[in-house]
């Protein structure tokens, strides 16, 4: 039941994306790109929650008893978490602040013109 | 409660493409996107289930400073490439995120055995990222020149990509069973093999359109992983942003008449023996007919002229000659000449290069028009000046049945009173396609560097 909810969620999002998308400037295509980079990075709530964690905490301790799961696989896992919170930081910062000097840019002109 | 703050968040991050409608909200827009962000990582870092902050400080600190200093020191120019560097990092950090919920699902809350429908979405997740990872690499190393922008392409090529897809689904049904380690790492590895391959092949041209659909396989990198560990706010931002890139590589496409799979499968193959027939045959007896002139000429008509169109392409951006045309422009206005320039959707390297170069020379947007918005007043302008753009404005497209452009909409440079051609060779474009536009009685051609001749048109009209 839970993959069609979530697959709900995805779809209904392409639409919503479909429709806003389409009412962008051209002259704005670069911005738009910049931007959505940044805002895809938004994976880094993956990130901070693989490097966040940490195998011994209590309200966690489900997983302690867990056979599968070493203790080697929970570093592992922390380490690409880090990782992905390091790239993924770069390029939401990078994103906005491009984005930002760009769309300056577009309206240093109409201050200008006025 | 958390669900309710990542909810805030996608909403703000759909403001913030809805502000980009216009030049005067896009700015409160990019506002928005921060706060929508902030609002998602600072939520996150609360999660319970986040216990230590050693690594996240760390991380968040190292990868901010990185991103602020790259972003404000790059120069504007070199925009294509920094965005496509961007969208290498997000397919890497999608794989990064794959393979941590791999060793940890305990991490993302999921405690016994992954679930198939997980592990097909992990697995596509961290296969799209590989792809965006090496796709993005190689766009890169064309964008900034390391890799020659001219077409890879060997004989089995497309036989040996379509072995690799293969290859992956396989690999991808036998982890979805085995859910064994090496498996995953060879898809990935093989996904990223793929990546390499299927962008090797595309030219300079196409570039437009691999920017914007890595931009969407980002997204929907993003929007697998978000489906894996179950995260309503990765998986709407992943569609948004899959659907953005979607969009913008359909216009991108449309704005050079070929479909998607045409551009995958390299037209530029194609246009290799339109070049060698036209060696043999055709133009080079034409090539006597060319009207040549000098800067000093062209300051002249210009400044005769009426109304002025400019036609800028990759060549400007390369030669960074904006800033002189923006001065070029001043005085063509004091002196009541009407000046305006006409943008075409694929002109340059990326959607809207052309767009931000023309605003950072402080250009007036309202001055800057896209095809449709202009094409039918080329007929009553005096003067259009083509600025290292050469395939937009080819009649061929028009009328030659047999050329790889035909059917490809383009600026009706042809119908302007006078064109000045400033171009740096006599060579054809990147397509490779001959321009007869050359070699009519009412265009002159400036041969130069698109900034050098520029500087030389300004000077002489200053006179």
């Amino acid at each position: 039941m839970t993959f069609i909810y979530y697959l709900t969620v995805f779809i209904l999002a392409s639409f919503v994306g479909y429709y806003v998308v389409s009412k962008v400037t051209p002259a704005l295509h670069s911005p738009l790109m910049s931007v959505t980079n940044a805002i895809s990075s938004v994976i880094i709530i993956g990130g901070i929650l693989a490097s966040g964690f940490a195998s011994n905490s209590s309200t966690w301790g489900l997983v302690a008893n867990d056979g599968i799961l070493a203790s080697g696989s929970v570093l592992t896992s922390s380490i690409w978490g880090f990782i992905a919170v390091v790239l993924t930081a770069i390029n939401i910062v990078g994103g906005f602040v491009i984005t930002q000097r760009m769309l300056a840019m577009f309206s240093t002109n109409k201050k200008n013109k006025e | 409660m958390y669900a309710y703050l990542y909810l805030i968040s996608a909403i703000l991050f759909i403001l913030s493409l809805r502000g980009l409608s216009s030049a005067k909200s896009s700015q409160i827009g990019n506002m928005l996107g921060m706060f929508g962000m902030g609002i998602a990582i600072i939520t996150t870092i609360c999660l319970p289930s986040v216990m230590t902050y050693k690594f996240i400080i760390i991380g968040l600190a190292l990868g901010g400073v990185v991103g602020y200093l790259i972003a404000k020191r790059v120069n504007m120019t070199d925009l294509p490439q920094l965005i496509a560097a961007f969208h290498s990092l997000v397919g890497l950090a999608a794989v990064c995120v794959a393979l941590s919920a791999f060793y940890n699902p305990g991490s993302f809350g999921i405690f016994n055995l992954i679930p198939k429908v997980s592990l097909v979405e992990m697995s596509l997740g961290a296969a799209i990222g590989a792809i965006t990872l090496a796709g993005s690499i190689v766009a890169f190393g064309k964008l900034s020149g390391f890799i020659k922008g001219k077409t890879l392409l060997f004989k089995f090529q497309h036989k040996l990509n379509l072995i690799i897809g293969i290859v992956l689904v396989l690999l991808i049904i036998l982890f979805i069973k085995s859910q064994s380690e090496t498996i995953f790492i060879t898809t990935i590895i093989f996904s990223v093999i793929l990546g390499f391959f299927l962008i090797m092949p595309i030219g300079g041209a196409d570039m437009p359109v691999i920017v914007s659909m890595l931009n969407s396989y980002s997204g929907w990198a993003a929007a697998g992983i978000g489906l894996t560990i179950q995260n309503d706010l990765l998986i709407i931002t992943g569609a948004l942003v899959g659907t953005s890139g979607a969009i913008l590589s359909h216009i991108m496409c449309k704005g050079m008449n070929r479909s998607l799979i045409n551009v995958m499968i390299g037209g530029l193959g194609e246009s290799a023996t339109i070049e060698t027939t036209f060696e043999t045959g055709g133009p080079k007896s034409h090539i006597g007919n060319v009207k040549l002139c000098s800067p000093e000429d062209a300051a002249f008509i210009i400044k005769n002229a009426e109304t002025v169109v400019i036609v800028p392409g990759y060549g400007m951006a390369v030669s960074q000659a904006q800033h002189v045309i923006k001065q070029i422009t001043d005085i063509c206005k004091a002196d009541g000449i009407k000046t305006r320039f006409a943008i075409h959707p694929v002109a340059g390297r990326m959607p809207g290069h052309m767009n931000v170069l023309l605003a950072e020379a402080n250009i007036d947007y309202d001055d800057v028009l896209e095809i449709d918005e202009i094409n039918h007043d080329f007929a009553n302008t005096d003067v259009a000046i083509v600025v290292g753009a050469n395939d937009i404005t080819n009649p061929a497209a028009k009328n030659d049945p047999t050329s790889p452009i035909y059917g490809m909409p383009i600026l009706d440079v042809e119908k302007a009173r006078t064109v000045l051609f400033v171009k740096r060779s006599l060579g054809s474009g990147y397509a490779g396609i001959d321009n007869s536009l050359f070699y009519k009685s009412n265009t002159m051609m400036i041969l130069g560097d698109a900034k050098t001749v520029s500087e030389n048109i300004l000077r002489a009209m200053k006179e």
